[in-house]
């Protein structure tokens, strides 16, 4: 067993060479027994970095290890649910969750999958092109985690299900992560749908790490500060600032106290998050486990 | 057994809720010494939390002594939570501070901005986890 769940380095990943690349230059390292977030505007390389941890895609530029070793060597420990939740239309539930038993012997647990597809009123013998997308997306779940995966990369997980379906699933996933410590890698580009649920954040933008660490760490590290205009952020990093009027309203992470005359706030994950989305030259943040920047 | 309420759009933090949480329900006398609380894996199939932020919160309560974990057992209650009573000394102060502040022709909202500033001076550690 590593402690390591996923460790990219330089990761870097061209479609053509004239495109810009998908992915460049990634670094970073997710510790085993995460909830991860990960997120980025469209087009940030979210999906392109799921398909190379699942070993779908090769990289073009540097390296990335799954569960300590490479991703092809690592695919039966892992489980990859892509965005559009490829099914066989023509199979019922009940032969798609046969299926994924006969190709994990190993490791199938169909009590699990049974549970998931039973919570959503599925019926075993419905064909998989008769359902609907969130109904879909509970069945490639099932399928996901009756493979009892040490790893789960999910590509927008939660974009198609209703309220209902998603707390359900999210219960489902939070539970499996208790009992068994299994990494969840999940992608989504509404932050507020994973705050919950996750503890560890990777923010992705043109490819590139913006933000890596403990969610709390993140956060703590980042103050929302209101002072009047002119007065000086330095020696603070400053991330993204506002004057409105006599007004100076900034997201910063702070060198030190902030001094008198400003009033500090935590932001929230959201504020954090947009605030890097608008200032694309803000410089990254990168944390540790143990919360040091690397 | 207790039953936590996460509301995500609080602004603080979710183990902090759940510290919060535990403690009301030892006040109210809803949780008593000896009992049990829910394992972390009741608490997220009922409410899609991560795990690791119930065991964050049960580390928190139990270095403030309220509960203590038992290995293979679960996490119980070690101590009841008494408010400070109607009549304690503590409350006549601020009750005094209070008038004052009221004769000195402070808002309620003056007061309560002024109260806030305090306590984020004196509990300067437990406002950077909220």
């Amino acid at each position: 067993m590593t402690d390591t769940a996923i460790e990219a380095a330089g990761l870097g990943r061209r479609f053509g060479r004239r495109r810009a690349p998908a992915l460049d230059g990634c670094t970073f390292r997710l510790p085993a027994g995460r909830v991860c977030a990960l997120t980025g505007p469209n087009g940030a390389g979210k999906s392109t970095l799921l398909a190379l941890a699942a070993g779908l895609l090769r990289p073009t530029e540097g390296g990335i290890t799954v569960l300590g070793t490479t991703p092809a060597a690592a695919r039966e420990r892992l489980a990859y649910v892509a965005q559009h939740k490829p099914l066989h239309p023509q199979l019922t539930i009940a032969g798609t969750l046969r299926l994924g038993r006969d190709l994990n012997p190993r490791r199938w647990d169909a009590r699990v999958a049974e549970r998931i597809v039973a919570e959503g009123g599925l019926d075993p013998d419905t064909k998989i092109r008769a359902l609907s997308g969130g109904q879909r997306t509970r069945v490639a779940l099932a399928l996901a985690l009756g493979k009892r995966p040490e790893l789960l990369l999910l590509d927008e997980p939660m974009a198609d299900l209703d309220p209902l379906a998603r707390h359900q699933l999210t219960a489902t996933l939070m539970a499996d992560a208790a009992d068994h410590g299994t990494t969840v890698v999940m992608s989504s580009h509404v932050v507020a749908e994973l705050e919950g649920s996750c503890d560890h954040l990777l923010l992705l933008g043109s490819g590139r790490v913006r933000l890596a660490g403990p969610l709390d760490d993140l956060l703590a590290a980042h103050t929302l500060v209101t002072g009047r205009a002119g007065k000086a952020l330095d020696p603070h990093t400053v991330v993204e600032s506002r004057a409105t009027g006599r007004q100076l309203t900034a997201l910063v992470r702070p060198a030190g106290p902030l001094g008198d005359g400003f009033q500090s706030d935590r932001p929230s994950l959201e504020e954090v998050v947009l605030a890097h989305l608008r200032s694309p030259d803000a410089p990254p943040l990168l944390l540790d486990r143990r919360g040091a920047a690397v | 057994m207790v039953e936590y309420r996460i509301d995500r759009r609080s602004g603080v933090a979710t183990y902090v809720q759940i510290v919060q949480q535990t403690k009301q329900a030892l006040r109210l006398g809803l949780l008593e010494p000896g009992d049990k609380l829910p394992t972390a894996r009741e608490v997220v199939e009922a409410t899609a939390i991560n795990p690791n932020t119930v065991l964050k919160a049960y580390r928190e309560l139990e270095r403030e002594g309220l509960v203590e974990a038992r290995r293979g057992l679960g996490t119980f209650v070690r101590k009841a939570l008494s408010t400070a009573p109607a009549d304690s000394p503590l409350r006549a102060d601020l009750d005094a501070w209070a008038a004052r502040a009221r004769e000195a022709g402070l808002e309620r909202e003056d007061v309560a901005a002024l109260f806030t500033s305090v306590l984020d001076a004196h509990f300067a550690d437990f406002k950077g986890d909220a």
